[in-house]
């Protein structure tokens, strides 16, 4: 625990000496907020559907941009071998590293709380949806992360580590909707719901926690966590 | 357990790694005492890296053991890795961290805390000539500042074995021996091993050295058992004045001498003697004083490190 909370305050703090954080944080304020309140006025409903219906879709970009570099670097500087070289179990960094992205990512999303001030301000919005809709960005937030780490590990450039990132969530995302399984045959359209992305997150997003989308959510972040720890791990199997 | 001065810190056995169809590493032995310097010298891929890195855990051997301080680097990996400090090949580092950042940061790691914390930092920056760079980003320091800010990480947590993985690479020369006193120190107390590729350094800083060649140890000893043990020939150059076939063909029939190369030096004369072992220095100077050619020098050639090492690794 005590080798986790030391790479943890590490990572995190790594993000904040570059200019990663900041730069996130504000653009990430910017875009959201503005994309909200485009049309917020002209649906006219003291509600943040279409704050956390777009959210999928930002965080498409933007959590990949801050899992890039967290293994991707590590690879290239050769830093990765003092760093598993020292008294630590690859998963203690893995966790480590998980931790770190997803504190940033849970104070971006607190810092985003003027919204739903503003909202309460003017209007009378349902705060437990509100509640529940944070919850849910957050789950599926953990989740883009685990996968954008994973890939991270794979490579030793950030670029790409970043492109495939975002190939491999999309595609994980657009599984459930509509869109895909329209066309698929209509066996195989419960296993494509129940495995995308996107699905589980809608249910949430309508204010609606059901413990199996929170268990879904639990599972592929543990999933893509494994799958990290045995691309560490991969440097043994030859 | 004991910790004598005689006691073995690593003890390596039948040491194997193929990484797939090549062996990088061949069955390779050997075990290192305490206070002891080891130089682990070879060319660029003989299997130097690799080796250190199965020391360290970083990857595991395809067959043989490895054990620190009487641990096994494949059952009690954690103990292993507290027990050894680690400078790898090119010394990375965490460069957008400063100095005293990165080494708080490896100290918790090492599971240093509070006060024990800060005056181990403290000691190594002292020691490793850091107290005005603390404050630094390390990736703005100068070289020799980046390499000694690796030492200070390797010697935090007071390690049983250092690992130096070409510990000197970009060094200036005044540098180079501030680090090597630095390293002999060390090695008072502690058992230091030594990768590099350049001879001067290891003999000049180790007290055993162990020759690598393509994944097998080649040879080991003191530098000075080294020399002698390996090379059966030796030499004379001799500076002098004369005909240049007529010494050839004189000093061919001194009694062992078994080669002569002669080149010129301006008005002088340079020839390179090839003999046996033994002294043949007399029989050289009578023949020169008999003949009446102007002697300038006359000096043996002993082999050097050098010698050993290219014999070693090139046949």
């Amino acid at each position: 625990m005590q080798n986790i909370i030391a790479i943890f305050k590490k990572e995190f703090k790594s993000y904040f000496i570059s200019p990663i954080a900041y730069v996130f944080i504000t653009v990430y304020l910017i875009t959201t907020t503005f994309l909200f309140f485009q049309g917020f006025f002209i649906i006219n409903q003291a509600d943040m559907r279409g704050y956390f219906d777009l959210l999928p879709w930002v965080f498409l970009f933007f959590i990949p941009a801050i899992t890039m570099r967290s293994w991707a670097e590590e690879k290239k500087m050769k830093t990765l071998e003092l760093l598993l070289t020292w008294p630590v179990k690859d998963y203690e960094v893995v966790m480590g590293k998980f931790f770190a992205s997803f504190v940033l990512l849970f104070v971006v999303l607190m810092l985003s709380i003027t919204i739903p001030i503003t909202i309460a301000i003017i209007g009378n919005p349902d705060i437990g949806q509100i509640f529940c809709q944070y919850l849910g960005a957050l789950l599926i937030g953990a989740a883009y992360l685990s996968i954008g780490l994973w890939i991270s590990s794979l490579t030793e450039n950030q670029i790409i580590a970043f492109i495939l990132g975002v190939v491999v969530i999309f595609l994980l995302f657009i599984i459930s909707t509509p869109f895909v399984t329209m066309a698929l045959p209509s066996f195989i359209v419960p296993i494509f719901t129940f495995l995308g992305l996107g699905s589980h997150f809608e249910s949430i997003n309508r204010g609606v926690i059901d413990s199996r989308d929170i268990i879904y959510y639990l599972s592929v972040i543990g999933f893509f966590l494994f799958l990290n720890v045995c691309s560490l791990s991969s440097r043994k199997w030859e | 357990m004991n910790l004598s001065n005689n006691s073995i810190m690593l003890e390596v056995k039948n040491l194997n790694k193929n990484f797939g169809k090549v062996q990088a590493v061949k069955d390779v032995c050997f075990d290192v005492k305490k206070g002891e310097i080891l130089g682990f010298l070879g060319p660029n891929g003989a299997g130097k890296t690799t080796t250190m890195r199965i020391i360290t855990c970083f990857i595991p051997a395809t067959s043989g053991t490895v054990k620190v301080c009487g641990f096994d680097t494949r059952e009690n990996d954690i103990e292993v890795r507290k027990r050894i400090g680690y400078l790898p090949e090119n010394n990375p580092l965490y460069l957008d961290m400063n100095v005293l950042e990165y080494l708080k940061f490896v100290g918790e790691i090492r599971g240093l805390k509070g006060a024990k914390l800060l005056s181990r930092i403290d000691e190594m920056l002292n020691v490793c000539g850091l107290t005005k760079m603390t404050g630094r980003q390390i990736s703005k320091l100068s070289k020799g500042y980046k390499q000694r800010t690796g030492l200070a990480q390797t010697m935090l947590h007071d390690p049983e074995i250092l690992i130096l993985d070409e510990p000197m690479t970009g060094l200036d020369p005044n540098q180079i021996i501030e680090i090597r006193n630095l390293i002999k120190n060390i090695g008072k107390e502690k058992t230091v091993i030594y990768c590099s590729h350049i001879l001067s350094e290891v003999s000049a800083t180790c007290n055993r050295i162990l020759i690598i060649n393509n994944g097998s140890i080649v040879a080991s000893g003191s530098p000075e058992e080294l020399t002698s043990q390996i090379t059966q020939t030796g030499g004379y150059v001799i500076k002098l004045k004369g005909d240049k076939t007529q010494i050839k063909e004189k000093l061919s029939l001194v009694e062992g001498v078994s080669n002569i190369r002669i080149s010129e030096a301006g008005e002088w004369l340079e020839v390179f003697v090839v003999s046996g072992k033994e002294d043949i220095g007399e029989k050289l100077y009578k023949c020169i004083f008999e003949n009446g050619w102007s002697l300038a020098e006359l000096k043996r050639h002993s082999a050097t490190l050098e010698d050993v090492f290219t014999q070693l690794t090139k046949g």
